[in-house]
């Protein structure tokens, strides 16, 4: 564990405090990254390890559902991209982990918390993917909304969080072409294949428009985030960005996007107002696989346990010889 | 090309495939975030290798099939693999102890592939054999760790010796297609590369402290196409998309 900035006095004089608080907030004002040995607010500590948390649980959740088509996959250079994918995204929650690690956390402590329920990851994978399109449909909408956040991520104020997504960004992008890849073969496939990446779209639409989060209106982080630079847009700029960019694309695979209020206006698409309630009840455990989801992980986790330990015990013996 | 060079072809290019099929099980289960990585890794790289020898046999066969024929359009009987690599995943341990006593049959069949009078075989092969030294690098640490780690994953390493090393002798025993393919110049006596594997396989279960077995009656078929029951239920789920659209492309 990293212990760089742990060790700052707690017990600071307020004008101590508050002359260190200013020196970091013109730091961020100058676009200056924070590293891990600086000072910082404890509530930037805290919003960043909660943020890149949620991030690395997002990752390692996100591969079960697109792990799930792994042993269908219906050729075998599907199967070799769609294994690589997978990998990538565990590279991407190694990463993150320990981005997060460098702020005074340790990952065992963060997978307790996503294993406990109490950690968020993104509520789209609690969804199910039900057909082999599912798998471009997640590259190209989840990635792509995914891609939509994280690039500005890549001028987050926090230097190891920033740095960490200049890579991911890169795979993920890769991954969001394969998925469109995919289903434009579908698209252009036989009428079963077409009918199979239409479905996909419908059942996948709106939950990745969800996605960035609920809206300006109601967002609690959005003020704080945006003023120390973690984030750089707000949740409604992005979901516009995003389906800016995603309906021509749609268009162009000869597929209907399912909101019947999608409209042009000549500068933006507008489209109607997603189902918060759906998005909410999702968050707070009801979709149909956030138990599905975190039994996966905690079987994983505790049927590991034993192999861990010999791995443990196995280094202890060496270190005797 | 005659037939037995393809099928000499398909025993290493279906045990490669079916390995590769099982790893991907472990993908979001393993023990540790490390080993999700790795695991798939070996899947991907041992999954090349199928791609690379299938559509050689493809091309040898010159009867129109390609890797996605071979692959997905075989019943169990028409695959060639060895039977090491259909049994189940298992623990972590029966899955470490199958890698281990197919990567060390692997660094010594890749080295020999790589001379093979086919050059497109020698090119795969090349580039396998690096990829194979690494794996046996992996598997034999992990057969070490749980070896010689608690008594918990020595109870389960044993019971994983028990199970798989019946089926560790089949991939060194010759038969007509081998020789054939061996005079040809394609590929080597499965028999020549018995002595580097025993000699690799018993110091790692020596330094793991594991027993090594006598040798027992070695189970048979696969590489001629008698399986065991696992193969057909792991086909069922590889091919069911791929059979459910005929002759769609993906």
């Amino acid at each position: 564990m990293c212990t760089q900035g742990l060790d700052q006095p707690r017990t600071l004089a307020a004008e101590d405090v508050s002359a260190r608080a200013e020196h970091f907030e013109a730091r961020v004002a100058a676009e200056d990254k924070i590293e891990p040995p600086d000072w910082m607010p404890d509530a930037y500590r805290a919003l960043l390890i909660r943020q890149i948390a949620q991030h690395a649980h997002s990752e390692i959740v996100g591969m079960l559902p697109e792990g799930n088509w792994l042993s269908r996959a219906p050729s075998l250079r599907r199967k070799g991209i769609l294994l690589a994918k997978v990998q990538d995204e565990a590279g991407h929650g190694l990463y993150l982990y320990s981005a997060a690690e460098t702020l005074g956390v340790t990952r065992d402590e963060l997978v307790d918390q996503l294993l406990a329920g109490t950690a968020k990851y993104s509520s789209i994978f609690n969804y199910p993917t039900l057909t082999w399109a599912d798998v471009g449909a997640v590259g190209w909408l989840v990635d792509g909304a995914a891609i939509m956040n994280q690039v500005p991520l890549c001028r987050c104020s926090y230097g190891p969080y920033a740095r960490a997504m200049v890579r991911i960004c890169r795979e993920e992008s890769f991954h969001q072409r394969q998925g469109f890849e995919l289903l434009t073969v579908l698209a252009q496939g036989t009428p079963a294949q077409h009918a199979m990446a239409q479905d996909a779209l419908d059942r996948w639409w709106w939950p990745a428009v969800m996605m960035f989060g609920p809206p300006d209106s109601e967002s609690t982080h959005n003020d704080r985030s945006l003023r120390w630079k973690v984030k750089r847009f707000t949740n409604d700029e992005l979901r516009q960005k995003f389906v800016d960019l995603t309906v021509p694309q749609a268009q162009f695979l000869a597929l209907t996007v399912p909101d019947p209020d999608l409209a042009y206006d000549g500068e933006h698409w507008r489209f109607g107002k997603p189902d918060w309630s759906e998005f909410k009840r999702v968050v707070k455990g009801d979709g149909p696989c956030n138990r599905e989801r975190l039994v996966a992980r905690r079987t994983a986790h505790e049927d590991g346990a034993w192999v861990r330990e010999a791995a443990v015990a196995h280094a202890a013996k060496r270190v005797l010889v | 090309m005659g037939d037995h060079e393809v099928e000499a072809l398909l025993r290493v290019a279906d045990s490669c495939l079916v390995l590769a099929q099982r790893l991907t099980g472990w993908c979001g289960h393993a023990p540790a975030l490390e080993e999700d990585i790795a695991l798939a890794n070996v899947a991907l790289d041992v999954l090349g290798q199928a791609r690379g020898l299938l559509t050689r046999a493809g091309e040898l066969e010159a009867a129109g099939r390609d890797e996605d024929a071979l692959a997905y359009l075989r019943d169990a009987p028409d695959f060639r693999n060895l039977l090491l690599v259909e049994q189940p995943n298992g623990d972590f341990a029966h899955t470490m102890l199958r890698q281990f006593l197919f990567d060390a049959w692997a660094v010594e069949l890749w080295p020999e592939l790589a001379s093979s009078t086919d050059p497109v075989i020698a090119g795969i092969a090349g580039k396998a054999a690096k990829e194979a030294a690494y794996h046996l690098r992996h598997s034999a640490g992990w057969v070490e760790r749980l070896g010689d780690g608690t008594d918990e994953s020595h109870r389960r390493m044993l019971a994983s010796l028990e199970d798989l090393w019946p089926y560790a002798g089949e991939a060194f025993l010759d038969d007509d297609v081998d020789r054939a393919a061996a005079e040809a110049g394609l590929a080597p006596l499965p028999s020549s590369l018995l002595a580097g594997w025993r000699a690799r396989v018993e110091a790692v279960l020596t330094e793991s402290t594991l027993p090594v077995p006598p040798d027992p009656w070695w189970q048979r078929g696969g590489r001629q196409g008698r399986h065991t029951e696992q193969l057909t239920r792991l086909l069922a789920e590889m091919q069911v998309v791929h059979r459910a659209y005929p002759g769609a492309r993906w």
